[in-house]
């Protein structure tokens, strides 16, 4: 993989540990628990970021947390954060409301790979919340629809009432060019749509293994059974690409939190290449 | 005399003295050895009279104390209990200071800003030279340099100490760190205590050591005293008993799922002092405070420890919960996973975290273990 940066590959901030200001233009409630914002910067700068990466939240005098970017790098007026309510920051963060000021550190962290990827075809393996980091690729791949083969993405939600951005997958799923596939766990009696695991959603979609690009966003431990499944479908782990979390506290490989192996998640992740962490994946608590 | 870079000229403990007087009078605050709460610790010092002059140091593992030196020596002991990492990378450091501002905040002061005073470090040893080594390149990295350490560092006059013993701890020779002094000084002294007579074998480094010697009285070594300087570090080496294997990066590398960390959890308290007192250990986590009226916000950033459970925690819960897991942590990051990070190893042979463990466990045969559990590579 030629060309594909190795750490953070754009806009490092000149003092990654101070936060910037950004002003919320809009506060989007999207499943129960999680909610959207846009944010665009007090000073009227601009923030150039890649598909995949991701920023430091603050909110003042309460704390810091690290969320995705989940918006369209493409878009020049305003950055997208989805957040999940996990804990005292993020509780905090959810009362917010349009006119407030937070703090942005970043962009951090190694991009989904977009040109090395040219002329593949294209699966996207994700669930729940997970759908908030691949968003930003999936928009790009849009943007760039002529430069891939077939588009494939495998979503599962717990039910019918968490389904992450659903009315972006049904107009995914609208598209000649794009196959959607939304599984659930469970359902109420007369759903009439894919009800199972993702790991069955991707065995039933039509991969051809040759030549697709995987890009994969679930917990650790769904992480395995997706991998497996790709690998049924002839994707090895050189054409599989993963996003991992750990604690974060820097964002510059400083900190030592984010550590994974040999690797510090924020700098050499949170993508990576399935087959440079293969050896580590199933080693419990590493 | 006027004394030049490589020079090996001789003066007095009298002249260590006023050599540590010039460097106040430049404004220029020393750090050195001192005695406090029955241990050597590097703090402002204000002169030889305040020194560990006459101490000397025994340790082990899980041990360590202070006993009376055979020969009157100011460089008698051989480490502090911490190094100068509380120096360079302070426990707990400011990041920035906040108001409210509408409905936002504005930042008042930032790291950057930090002017921090000159410093010079006096009786710095060999480990402890390679440790703030390998703290240079952990804190300047490819598109970024930490601004509070590149400001006191930039600003440090080293005067290293070569050692001429070394304790029950050391294992320097082995690790690489030492016990030889050879670069990063401004100045390296050798300490001669015979005969009655008590003199520094000093070497300048730097022009800035140069110009500091040339302000002292000193007469050219003879060629017994550089004889006996250069046989201190070899009898230092001579004296370790200890050794780190050479081989621990791959045995560390093997030994992920090795049963023996179990046993390691057996006796770990994950009480985190080997990575205080280590001269190495970087981590740090922040933490935001306000005051009452909610206006004024702050973020310190503080050591951290991989043995706290915090340190792994994400949502969900902590990553890892077991202390077998954490001390599989820290102990593969500091000799294996170091060397892919930084392209040396975080170990310097000093010992501490052999010293300070209360119960004892010593990383070197740790290593040792761990090969027998089965991280050989089947060459032996």
């Amino acid at each position: 993989m030629d060309g594909y940066p190795k750490g953070n590959a754009v806009g490092a901030p000149v003092d990654p540990m101070i936060p910037r200001p950004f002003r919320i233009t809009k506060v989007k409630s999207e499943v129960p628990g999680v909610f959207s914002w846009h944010l665009v910067p007090v000073d009227g700068g601009g923030f150039a970021y890649r598909p995949g990466q991701f920023n430091m939240l603050y909110l003042f005098g309460v704390g810091e947390v690290a969320i995705s970017i989940s918006g369209d790098c493409r878009d020049g007026e305003k950055i997208v954060h989805t957040i999940r309510i996990a804990g005292s920051v993020t509780k905090a963060m959810s009362s917010l409301s349009v006119g407030d000021v937070i703090g942005v550190r970043g962009p951090f962290g190694r991009p989904w790979p977009v040109e090395p990827i040219y002329g593949s075809d294209l699966v996207f393996v994700t669930g729940t919340i997970g759908l908030a980091p691949l968003r930003p690729l999936i928009y790009e791949v849009l943007h760039q629809r002529d430069k891939f083969g077939r588009v494939i993405i495998c979503y599962g939600s717990r039910g019918t009432d968490d389904i992450l951005y659903e009315d972006e997958l049904h107009l995914w799923r609208g598209r000649f060019d794009t196959n959607v596939h939304v599984t659930v766990h469970s359902a109420p009696s007369g759903y009439r749509g894919r009800i199972g695991s993702v790991a069955a959603a991707v065995r039933a979609a039509h991969i051809e293994g040759g030549d697709t690009q995987a890009f994969v966003c679930r917990s650790e431990v769904m992480t395995k059974p997706a991998v497996d499944a790709l690998h049924e479908r002839g994707v090895s782990s050189e054409r599989i690409w993963v996003t991992l979390e750990r604690n974060m506290k820097c964002g510059i490989g400083l900190c030592g939190h984010c550590q994974f192996g040999p690797t510090f998640m924020c700098r050499d992740g949170p993508v990576y290449r399935f087959d440079e962490i293969e050896h580590l994946f199933e080693i419990r608590e590493l | 005399m006027r004394a030049s870079i490589g020079d090996k000229v001789i003066f007095t403990h009298a002249e260590l003295d006023r050599l540590i007087a010039l460097l106040w009078g430049d404004g220029i605050p020393v750090v050195g050895p001192k005695v406090a709460d029955g241990a050597v610790v590097y703090e402002p010092l204000g002169g030889i009279g305040e020194m560990p002059w006459g101490w000397s140091d025994e340790s082990g593992p899980g041990h360590y104390r202070l006993v009376a030196g055979e020969d009157g020596a100011l460089f008698g002991y051989s480490l502090g209990a911490q190094g100068w990492k509380r120096h360079l990378y302070p426990p707990r450091q400011n990041l920035f200071r906040a108001e409210r501002a509408g409905r936002g905040f504005r930042i008042l002061r930032s790291v950057g800003d930090d002017a921090s005073p000159p410093m010079a470090f006096l009786g710095v040893r060999a480990c402890e030279l390679t440790a703030i080594g390998v703290l240079d390149r952990v804190f300047s990295q490819e598109g970024f340099e930490e601004p509070g350490y590149r400001s006191r560092r930039g600003k440090v006059i080293i005067i290293a100490v070569e050692c001429a013993r070394a304790v029950g701890t050391c294992f320097c020779a082995s690790a690489g760190g030492g016990p030889a002094v050879d670069g990063r000084f401004d100045i390296k002294l050798n300490e001669i205590v015979e005969d009655g007579g008590h003199v520094f074998l000093a070497v300048a480094g730097s022009d800035t050591g140069a110009a500091l010697l040339s302000r002292l009285s000193v007469v050219p070594a003879s060629d017994a005293q550089i004889i006996i300087a250069a046989a201190q570090p070899v009898e230092a080496a001579r004296q370790q008993s200890r050794r780190m294997d050479a081989e621990a990066p791959g045995i560390l590398e093997r030994s992920l799922e090795s049963p023996h960390w179990d046993d390691v959890a057996g006796r770990c308290l994950t009480c985190g002092n080997c990575t205080m007192v280590c001269p190495t250990c970087f981590c740090t986590t922040v933490e935001d405070v306000t005051d009452l009226s909610g206006n004024h916000a702050e973020r310190w950033r503080l050591w951290d420890s991989c043995f706290t459970i915090d340190y792994s925690h994400i949502a969900g819960g902590a990553l890892r919960q077991k202390a077998s897991s954490r001390y599989r942590q820290w102990l593969t990051h500091k000799l294996s996973t170091w060397h892919r990070q930084f392209g040396m190893s975080g170990c310097v042979g000093c010992g501490r975290c052999i010293a300070w463990c209360p119960v004892g466990i010593d990383i070197t045969r740790e290593i040792e273990s761990l090969r027998k559990a089965g991280g050989s590579d089947g060459t032996d």
